[in-house]
């Protein structure tokens, strides 16, 4: 609600300091434009530039640092005994803190030291909210005013307003680097505190799978071991089987959309083909384990296998028909690249239209469809929701499809979900997944993009 | 001369005859059914798909209650013993205990406790508040005899609706062959109906099935979207704009353009691990918030919205950008008098059919705990919250018969959102797209 407020007065400010700088800007020429060397709207903008830009950073900074200085602050006033309790033990002391401090948590239990520093951090919170608000509104107004005093005739206020916008376009278009080094980093520091803890090769080459760690040293059944080597097996066996159903289906489907549809099957089945991307994952999920996995549960049963409830075939079917458009699409591209003079000699030799396309058009399209099919597996590796609802939890190192396996996917999904500890090989072991998973598919699209840009240069 | 004729190599006569022909001929038509059965199949799992979802699903659409003569006693329930009226006082009876003796005096000869309790069952536990409001709303209805409706509970709307079976043993079904009878017994009475299910539509997240909603994730996912497009449409823009218009050709841009390319490709649960990482272990915002969800799906977006972009200011011919320069206008005037507002839909379009991408990631949001079971319905973008498909995982991963239909419900709603997005994009395109 405050930050609603601070920013509506930050943005009613900017307005104001436009209006401003245009009548004024009049005013400086009276009231005859031509005189001036910018646009009056241009000195608008410049004055509200100056107001918004260093008001909102402030506002922005304390939105982010904000509560780590708080924290730090209700720390160095704990009772020394306090103070110098080991990090973890002092991070939980901070939960019940801030619990308290939000009046989440009862305060008639809680201990008084407890209470003292959550009382501390709520006065602080509220000193430094209206702090912050008074500085950014001030320095909003500050700069209002600064900018207002440079207004002149002669002033050079589009030019500067335009390198304002040009450094502003720069930044924006720098967030995606940002967010790839923001992924690179997030996983490889998480990664590096679990090999810490399992050894790399053992993570790496290990065939036991059992991510639940002992709580005391005598449990059974609770190895803690994190061989991934299963679930690398598991992601590999469900990208096959989807692999087998979407390639054919997908590539089919281009051919026959290309080559022999009539205009009113393409003007329905392209349709078709796109609401089936379009689909949520989370939908294609619920199907698989609804519907397709006990299907081929009572298929199995019929002629006497036993297939598992969570088995690799229907996520792995489910998932093959949720990327069928995906290589459709791109692989109809990639034949339309082909130039129609290729199909036009190959017609001329009194090839059939299958033969032109067997031998002629799929030959020379061959880089690009491989191309497609590797993205089509990057994404199905990639894929989540499907294997979380339909494949099993269990890491089995099987290559029967009938059998449940687990894949990397769902064991970040699993480890990650509900309450978690920072700090265990549990939690850390979804990052050295995710790190895995990462790299792979960027592997492969790299490679599959290069294959496909080489390709289509080839016949431009 | 024989000579001659042995040297020269022998010539591969194309076999010309009928059969060749005919096996050619063949081959075209089988590869062509091929091709026609890929798509039949492809275009089968879809209707197959929606027809068992909207199957499963419709029948949420309605809710089946129970008729009961309950007997508002004052003093059986305690309520309002001053006499009141304030309303404080009235929400604080035992409204339970009515429904109950209204269910008692329905059926006299159940007396066992046990058989108490398994009729009890027949209503909602939500029955009590529904009585509760009913008095809230109206306090002359104390000391009266009312004919009220009430929420049937799940395992009997399931019976209503047919979903669970009559003829397998009891010991396989939720309802016991007593329940059955008892209903049979209120529905020959008329005193079962299917009724509108308002609480679908009103109503948070809920263990029990019949007071399950889905406005809570239906705030949620706005909160999200709003979130994710004030964040991603401004970035996607301005660095469209920089790449096609402004950006020189050189190392650096070479490598934002390849590194936007792939971020489309990294898989979305990488983004949740980022999210997690950063967004709540670095920047300590709060879990399960719109805020952090919809800053990950922006992220998630942003390289889509960057592309479709500069394919649409791409689109823009150069002379328009000439004519404008040749006029006197700055570069930067350029672009935002002409370039942009001409490659507005384009950059529209992108961003709806990105936001649709959005609207049907599950995965990232997963990680950042907006999976947690949340009752309230969120107030603001750092209120705890769940979204659309979320409540789709949720839903489906419990066990209850009657949360397969709201699951296949849910889903219904989404896919309706999603299709109405695409709808607007196809739209778009078409109204505004110009051929230069």
């Amino acid at each position: 609600m405050q930050l609603f407020v601070v920013a509506a007065t930050l943005l009613l400010l900017t307005v104001i300091g436009y209006y401003m700088g245009r009548s004024r800007a009049l005013a400086a020429v009276g009231g005859r434009a031509p005189q001036l060397h910018s646009l009056p709207s241009y000195h608008g903008m410049h004055v509200a530039l100056w107001c918004a830009i260093p008001g909102f950073l402030l506002f922005i900074l304390w939105l982010v640092v904000g509560q780590r200085v708080i924290e730090a602050l209700v720390v160095a006033g704990l009772p020394p005994a306090a103070a110098s309790l080991p990090p973890n033990e002092l991070g939980l002391l901070l939960n019940d803190v801030r619990n308290l401090a939000a009046g989440l948590a009862d305060r008639t239990s809680a201990e008084p030291m407890k209470l003292a520093a959550a009382d501390r951090m709520a006065e602080l919170r509220l000193t430094g909210d209206i702090l912050a608000a008074v500085v950014a509104v001030a320095t909003a107004i500050a700069g209002l005013i600064l900018a207002r005093r440079l207004i002149a005739p002669q002033f050079r206020a589009r030019n500067r307003v335009e390198r304002i916008i040009g450094v502003i376009l720069i930044i924006g278009s720098t967030i995606s680097i940002l967010t790839t080094i923001g992924i690179v980093l997030s996983l490889l520091f998480e990664s590096l505190r679990f090999f810490a803890q399992v050894p790399i090769h053992e993570f790496l080459f290990g065939l036991q799978w059992s991510p639940q760690t002992a709580l005391r040293e005598d449990q059974v059944g609770s190895s803690g071991a994190f061989g991934a080597v299963p679930l690398f097996a598991g992601t590999l066996l469900v990208t096959l089987i989807a692999m087998l159903v979407a390639v054919p289906i997908g590539l089919m489907s281009a051919v026959y959309m290309a080559d022999y549809a009539t205009p009113r099957v393409r003007a329905l089945a392209k349709p078709a083909l796109e609401v089936l991307a379009g689909i949520p994952t989370v939908v294609y999920g619920f199907f698989a384990a609804l519907t397709v996995a006990p299907f081929f549960r009572g298929l199995g049963e019929s002629i006497g296998l036993d297939v598992a409830s969570e088995s690799a075939l229907a996520a792995g079917i489910v998932m093959g028909i949720m990327i069928v458009p995906f290589v459709s699409s791109l692989s109809d591209d990639v034949m339309n690249a082909v130039p129609q003079t290729l199909r036009d000699g190959s017609y001329a030799l009194g090839a059939t239209k299958s033969e032109t396309i067997r031998q002629v058009v799929i030959p020379a399209a061959l880089p690009g469809i491989v191309g497609a099919v590797l993205l089509a597996v990057s994404r199905a590796i990639g894929e989540t929701m499907i294997v979380v609802m339909a494949a099993g939890l269990t890491a089995n190192l099987t290559a029967n499809p009938l059998e449940a396996v687990s894949t990397v996917t769902v064991q970040i999904a699993t480890l990650l979900v509900g309450d978690q500890e920072f700090d265990s090989a549990k939690t850390l072991a979804a990052f050295a997944l995710g790190l895995v998973l990462f790299f792979v598919t960027l592997t492969l699209n790299v490679v599959a993009l290069r294959i496909v840009r080489k390709y289509r240069e080839k016949y431009d | 001369m024989t000579e001659i004729a042995v040297s020269l190599p022998t010539v591969r006569r194309p076999d010309l005859s009928e059969a060749r022909l005919r096996r050619r001929y063949a081959a075209e038509k089988r590869f062509r059914l091929y091709g026609a059965s890929a798509i039949c199949l492809a275009v089968l799992m879809l209707g197959i798909l929606l027809i068992t979802i909207v199957g499963k699903g419709y029948s949420a659409i309605l809710q089946t209650e129970i008729a009961l003569d309950v007997v508002i006693d004052p003093a059986e329930a305690g309520i309002d013993p001053e006499g009141t009226r304030d309303r404080a006082v009235l929400a604080n009876a035992d409204y339970a205990k009515l429904i109950k003796s209204a269910l008692y005096a329905r059926f006299p000869d159940v007396t066992s406790r046990q058989e108490k309790r398994v009729l009890n069952d027949l209503v909602s536990s939500g029955a009590t508040y529904e009585l509760r409001d009913a008095v809230l709303e109206n306090p002359a209805l104390i000391g009266t005899t009312q004919r009220l409706w009430l929420t049937a509970s799940d395992d009997i709307d399931m019976l209503s609706k047919g979903y669970t079976p009559r003829d397998v043993p009891e010991t396989e079904r939720r309802v016991s062959d007593k329940q059955i009878a008892w209903f049979d017994a209120l529905a020959d009475d008329g005193m079962v109906r299917k009724a509108f299910n308002t609480t679908f539509f009103t109503a948070g997240d809920s263990r029990e099935p019949e007071q399950a909603g889905v406005l809570g994730a239906v705030v949620g996912t706005v909160l999200t979207m709003l979130v994710t497009l004030s964040m991603t449409l401004p970035l996607g823009i301005a660095t469209a704009i920089y790449l096609e218009e402004f950006a020189p050709k050189n190392k650096w841009t070479d490598f934002i353009e390849v590194n936007i390319n792939n971020l489309a490709a990294v898989p979305s649960i990488v983004f949740g691990l980022l999210g997690l990482a950063v967004f709540l272990g670095f920047f300590g915002l709060p879990r399960s918030a719109p805020l952090v969800g919809g800053m990950v799906l922006a992220l998630i977006v942003l390289p889509t919205i960057i592309i479709a972009g500069r394919a649409a200011i791409k689109a823009v011919p150069p002379s328009i950008r000439e004519a404008a320069l040749g006029v006197g206008a700055s570069p930067l005037q350029v672009v935002s008098h002409h370039v942009l507002p001409l490659a507005m839909p384009g950059i529209l379009t992108g961003t709806i059919i990105g936001m649709a991408h959005a609207l049907g990631e599950t995965a990232p949001l997963l990680m950042i705990g907006m999976v947690a079971f949340i009752v309230d319905i969120p107030h603001g973008i750092t209120d705890a919250a769940t979204v659309l498909p979320v409540q789709v995982y949720i839903w489906a991963d419990s066990p209850e018969r009657a949360f397969v239909e709201r699951t296949s419900a849910v889903i219904i709603v989404l896919l309706v959102v999603l299709m109405a997005m695409n709808a607007v994009a196809i739209l778009l395109r078409r109204r505004f797209e110009r051929r230069w």
